[in-house]
């Protein structure tokens, strides 16, 4: 672990390495100052190692992803196109199918040569300027779904108007489609390398790929010694495309490419480690790797706070920990200049960008705030910045990093310098009121000087000093420091001016006299103190109680709506007053997004607005301005996500600056949050709504079906009874008509019943282990009157597995069959039935020697109430079929129909699934043999 | 003097139709309408068996069925309500038979022989069932006079069929008394082991005769 983190070259010491450490584990005395330590990895690990029990996210991301091959340069030039052309041309030949995304190739004839075997995806032309640019055609690719695709650039920045703003997302959503991508990228565009590479080039990288896009990737360092690349360089083999070496005339200076080149090499070796890392943590081999180590970064509204995220972003990566970054809400910060706030909405964004969970939390200092985090979140280890206040501030708010070290026991403090680029003026917002209070001061001070030349002549002039005081306090309570030290000031010249002795003048006789000025200063300076901290927390107090209530006040309102229009408009109207947006909500009305419900209520949405509201809802993630796709929409948007489901999108729009600032950011989670919760329970209670009155509707369906059972059975056995009892009797035609009618009348009403249960639902399959040959003989007992003379062949060998089934179900799928089969073949004819074990399970097959299905009939065949023309000879409702169908579905079995290949006469089949077959116990386990 | 039969049904129709194929075939038959007055009927001496519908007005014919039995009358089952679980219980309370409504006559004549042969045979030593005879007693089976060597389980299995040939036995009872009762779920110790009876048993194992299969319910012994 030391060895990722030995300072190799100067400038990423420098710019980069905390300052010091300070770390002092619990139970040991305090050390009278900090400890210095040599390097960061020395103070990781004093948890025992042990393997995490759940496999890695990086992993489980993987799957079903496409695989993500970077080939790592140090600068242009290196020959990453070329190398990955090669690549591809390897993948070829084993029979992959790769195309070109995109590869630019800069009219090299060498270049395009090794293109050309490629089929290349025909770049989107997209005019810019004067010139017209090509861009990777996103969609084409997706469409063209190839299992490889080479895409040069991976920091390439899209022309506005393509899906995402930079190809890495490009590439991102290539490979969620499954296809493998192989990309080139430079050294410098590591987004927490940023500052390291700015620091020795002399300039700014625009062009970054944020960290996480290596994470799970296979990194190849495209490698060239630095003299080599300069011969290169000066035989004109290398074409300057990057603004980085346009900007830099030095760029390919010896010192600088043999920086880039130790920087891409280390870049490698950190993703190879930390994949072996997460490979031993999901096999559970040993290692010794760091758990459990959880880092804190702690922001303020400093100019050098993105390099102590970056730094911090680092340090994680080599801890494999969890990082978040804090952002305490003081009273101060509730006065900070709005210069001050976009720095701090700028350092949590890019914080977010690498990786870092983000929290605010309000307190009253920064230490009680960072404090309380530390406690509550179990971090082992604080980053924090070195500040570069005056003395003067520190010695007043204190200084944090004193404060960390001495407070908190067996936490690693890892301070870094700030470094300044620019310096904002964070003065606190100067306050209209200000002149407000110099003059109050004033006319204070006037009145009790003259109230006092007044009094003083029955007094004595020593008692007048303690009158000076009111106008002091006065100032200090209603208006602050300043005034009051100007009040101060003025008291003590008024009272030495007309008081004191010399009379008249400024000059001070009595040492005594100068005592009583002193105080009076110290009085001002210690009242306003005092009041001024009062009123900011009671400003900050009162803005949190205000939050909290107006939460409150959302959650109560919502909770009392049960419609969506009324959600909707609740919504709308508190997320807007709240947060000072305009506000949106979309609901799926018939498979489209459409307005629930806005504030204002005239809010229009361009077709980019609603392309991002459709991906927010797709994807469950963020879209539109300020986010990571489709930022040319003037709306956020962001998923109502529930355990449901997304049910919705909430889109907010400013006129200016960001839409939700990131001090309300936490408001705004919130108020998603009880949105998404008030539109899960809208949804549950219409489910449950619909479920009540299926249910009235089944037991509806019930009640009729056991009074049809029960009402028309009676009679119905009646009439078959006596049907029979006048067949043998009467012996006379009509009367054996009369009992053949009635069994038909029985059959029919068999299956009424049957498929009214179905239909309801009532028949639920009840599974149990059946042997074919017991569910025929029994099928074949019941139909024995019914076969009018025709021959039943079994063939139904007594060795096939047992199967499922359900044997009410089974034995009335044999009846129907059987029946059917003996109803459209000729008498006499045989009717077979067929048991086979199959590759796939088993199946059972009733053939019959009739006329055939016509051509095409097998596929209406199994709708409930068709009967097959051309074969009906003697007539029924086909609802026989249907129920074969059904119940076949019901028990998870496959179902055919079809004409027999050896001769004339129609097949049906039932099909059993391996996973439907019983094995069974060995007959000898059960004591059979 | 008390008819040998007993038809308790509430339908009028139903009980003459009943009585009248009853009448044809040679069996006098009373007649109850209510599940009170069939009891009363039942009691009476002289009375044999009982044909008892489960859907009487008042009260729910299941009931009956232990009652009765414990008169020592048998018992045939018309059921209009053909769910599996009914007629299940109903045998597991000792009925010895039962047919569904709507029904064959030819079918519901055949029960009723079936049932008083059995009460006239008598739980004898010797069973008989087409070609087999089965001795209890000396665990003897005997095919065409030549003995058939069983295991253990199968000459258990076979002998419960026995105890009452013809009637349906359910599954619950064969697998408790031949595996005891932490089985009573294991159907297919019953099909394996059924399968391995009709091996040494029917002439033709793929489609027997001996051995009689009632879906969803239990098995019967031919005789």
């Amino acid at each position: 672990m030391a060895a990722i983190f030995r300072p190799v070259s100067i400038s990423y010491c420098r710019n980069s390495m905390p300052g010091y450490c300070a770390v002092r584990p619990a139970n040991t005395p305090r050390a009278t100052g900090p400890i210095r330590f040599g390097y960061i990895g020395t103070v990781i690990n004093d948890a025992a190692p042990q393997p995490s029990p759940d496999i890695s996210p990086r992993d489980s991301r993987r799957e079903g992803r496409g695989r993500l091959k970077i080939l790592l340069g140090a600068a242009p030039g290196v020959g990453k196109t070329f190398k990955m052309l090669r690549d591809g041309a390897d993948l070829l030949r084993t029979g992959r199918d790769v195309v070109v995304g995109i590869v630019e190739t800069h009219g090299s004839a060498e270049t395009e040569a090794l293109a050309a075997p490629f089929e290349t995806i025909a770049p989107r032309t997209i005019a810019s300027g004067v010139d017209t640019v090509a861009e990777l055609d996103l969609d084409a690719l997706l469409a063209r779904n190839p299992q490889v695709a080479l895409i040069d650039d991976l920091a390439h920045n899209n022309v506005a108007g393509g899906r995402h703003p930079k190809r890495w997302q490009d590439i991102d959503e290539i490979r969620g489609a499954g296809i493998d991508v192989v990309t080139t990228v430079n050294i410098q565009h590591v987004e927490s390398l940023g500052d390291i590479v700015a620091g020795f080039l002399r300039i700014r990288i625009l062009e970054t790929v944020p960290d996480s896009v290596f994470d799970d990737a296979e990194i190849e360092v495209v490698d060239l010694p630095p003299d080599e690349l300069i011969a290169r360089l000066q035989a004109g083999k290398v074409y300057l495309s990057d603004d980085a070496t346009r900007a830099n005339p030095h760029f390919y200076s010896k010192s600088n490419l043999s920086a880039l080149r130790e920087l891409a090499l280390r870049r490698a070796a950190q993703t190879v480690d930390r994949q072996m890392l997460d490979h031993l943590r999901s096999t559970g081999e040993g290692g010794s790797f760091s758990a459990g180590v959880r880092l804190i970064v702690a922001i303020g509204d400093q100019p050098g706070s993105d390099n102590l995220i970056r730094a911090a972003k680092r340090l994680a990566d080599a801890l494999g920990a969890q990082w978040t970054a804090v952002s305490v809400e003081t009273p101060r910060t509730a006065s900070l200049s709005p210069a001050a706030r976009a720095t701090l909405a700028a350092s949590l964004k890019l914080a977010t960008t690498l990786g870092a969970a983000i929290v605010t939390v309000p307190a009253p200092t920064v230490m009680a705030g960072l404090r309380a985090m530390i406690i509550e979140s179990q971090a082992t280890a604080v980053v924090i910045g070195k500040s570069r206040r005056s003395w003067w501030f520190e010695l007043r708010h204190g200084s944090v990093v004193d404060a960390l070290v001495r407070d908190l026991d067996g936490v690693a403090v890892h301070v870094v310098p700030a470094t300044m680029t620019a310096r904002h003026d964070d003065t606190p917002v100067k306050r209209p009121w200000a002149t407000r209070g110099i003059a109050f001061a004033a006319a204070t001070v006037t009145l009790t000087t003259v109230l006092a030349w007044i009094v003083a002549p029955f007094t004595g002039p020593n008692s007048i000093d303690l009158l000076y005081l009111l106008p002091v306090i006065a100032t200090a309570t209603l208006f602050g420091l300043r005034p009051s030290l100007f009040a101060s000031l003025a008291a003590a010249l008024a009272y030495n001016f007309f008081f004191l002795l010399p009379l008249y003048t400024f000059t001070i006789e009595d040492p005594q006299n100068m005592v009583t000025l002193v105080v009076l200063v110290i009085v001002a300076t210690v009242a306003s103190q005092l009041t001024g901290r009062l009123q900011r927390e009671a400003t900050v107090g009162v803005r949190m109680a205000n939050e909290n209530a107006a939460l409150a006040a959302f959650g109560q309102r919502l909770a009392a709506v049960s419609d969506e229009a009324g959600t909707a408009r609740i919504v709308c109207d508190e997320v807007g007053r709240l947060l000072h947006v305009s506000t949106i909500l979309l609901a799926r009305k018939d498979g489209k997004l459409t307005i629930a419900g806005a504030n204002p209520a005239d809010v229009v949405l361009d077709p980019i607005d609603h392309a991002a509201a459709d991906w927010a809802f797709d994807r469950g993630e963020p879209a539109g301005r300020d986010t990571t796709t489709i930022t040319a929409s003037d709306w956020q948007f962001h998923p109502l996500a529930t355990s449901m489901g997304v049910l919705g999108v909430i889109g907010v729009g400013a006129d200016h600056g960001e839409p939700v600032p990131s001090d309300r950011r936490l408001l705004f989670t919130t108020l998603i949050g009880q949105a998404a919760l008030a539109h899960e329970r809208l949804r549950a209670e219409a489910d449950l709504r619909e479920l009540v009155a299926l249910k009235q509707r089944d037991e509806l369906r019930a009640t009729l079906l056991s009074s049809i059972g029960h009402d028309l059975k009676t009679p119905l056995t009646a009439v078959v009874a006596a049907a029979e009892a006048m067949a043998t009797t009467q012996r006379s035609p009509e009367a054996a008509l009369l009992k053949s009618e009635a069994r038909r009348l029985r059959r029919v009403f068999d299956n009424l019943v049957e498929m009214t249960r179905l239909e309801t639902g009532a028949a639920g399959a009840g599974m149990e282990a059946t042997d074919l040959v017991d569910a025929i003989g029994g099928a074949v007992h019941d139909l024995r009157a019914d076969l009018g003379g025709h021959k039943l062949v079994l063939d139904v060998p007594a060795s096939l597995p047992l199967v499922e089934a359900d044997p009410r179900m089974l034995n009335h799928i044999l009846v129907n069959l059987v029946g059917n089969a003996a109803k459209f073949s000729a008498a006499g004819t045989p009717i077979t039935i067929q048991g086979r074990r199959t590759a796939s399970g088993v199946t059972l097959a009733v053939i019959d020697a009739g006329p055939g299905l016509p051509p095409g009939g097998a596929d209406i065949l199994f709708e409930r109430f068709t009967r097959v023309t051309g074969t009906d000879m003697t007539g029924g409702t086909g609802l026989g079929l249907a129920i074969v169908k059904g119940f076949a579905t019901a028990m998870g079995l496959g179902v055919r129909a079809g004409n027999r290949t050896d001769g004339d006469g129609a097949m049906f089949a039932l099909d059993w699934p391996e996973t439907l077959l019983r094995h069974g116990p060995a007959a000898d386990t059960v004591g059979a043999g | 003097m008390t008819a040998p039969l007993l038809i308790i049904d509430d339908e009028p129709a139903i009980r003459r139709l009943v009585r009248g194929a009853l009448d044809r075939a040679g069996f006098a038959a009373d007649e109850a309408s209510t599940a009170a007055d069939g009891l009363a009927a039942a009691r009476r001496a002289g009375c044999e068996l009982v044909l008892l519908d489960l859907g009487l007005p008042d009260r729910d014919g299941i009931e009956l069925v232990p009652l009765i039995k414990a008169m020592d009358r048998a018992v045939i089952v018309l059921t209009a309500r053909d769910t599996t679980a009914e007629k299940v219980s109903a045998l597991d309370l000792g009925a010895d038979d039962y047919v569904v409504k709507p029904f064959d006559t030819e079918e519901l004549l055949a029960r009723v022989r079936a049932a008083l042969r059995r009460r006239g045979a008598g739980a004898g030593a010797l069973v008989t069932a087409g070609a087999i005879t089965i001795d209890a007693a000396r665990h003897e089976v005997h095919r065409d006079g030549i003995a058939i060597s069983l295991t253990r389980k199968e000459f258990a299995l076979l002998a419960e069929l026995a105890r009452f040939p013809g009637r349906v036995i359910t599954h619950t009872q064969l697998l408790r008394s031949v595996w005891g009762a932490g089985h009573t779920d294991d159907v297919e110790y019953l099909r394996v082991t059924v399968r391995s009876l009709r091996r040494k048993l029917e002439p033709d194992p793929a489609q027997p005769t001996l051995i009689r299969n009632e879906p969803g319910i239990g098995y019967r012994l031919m005789d």
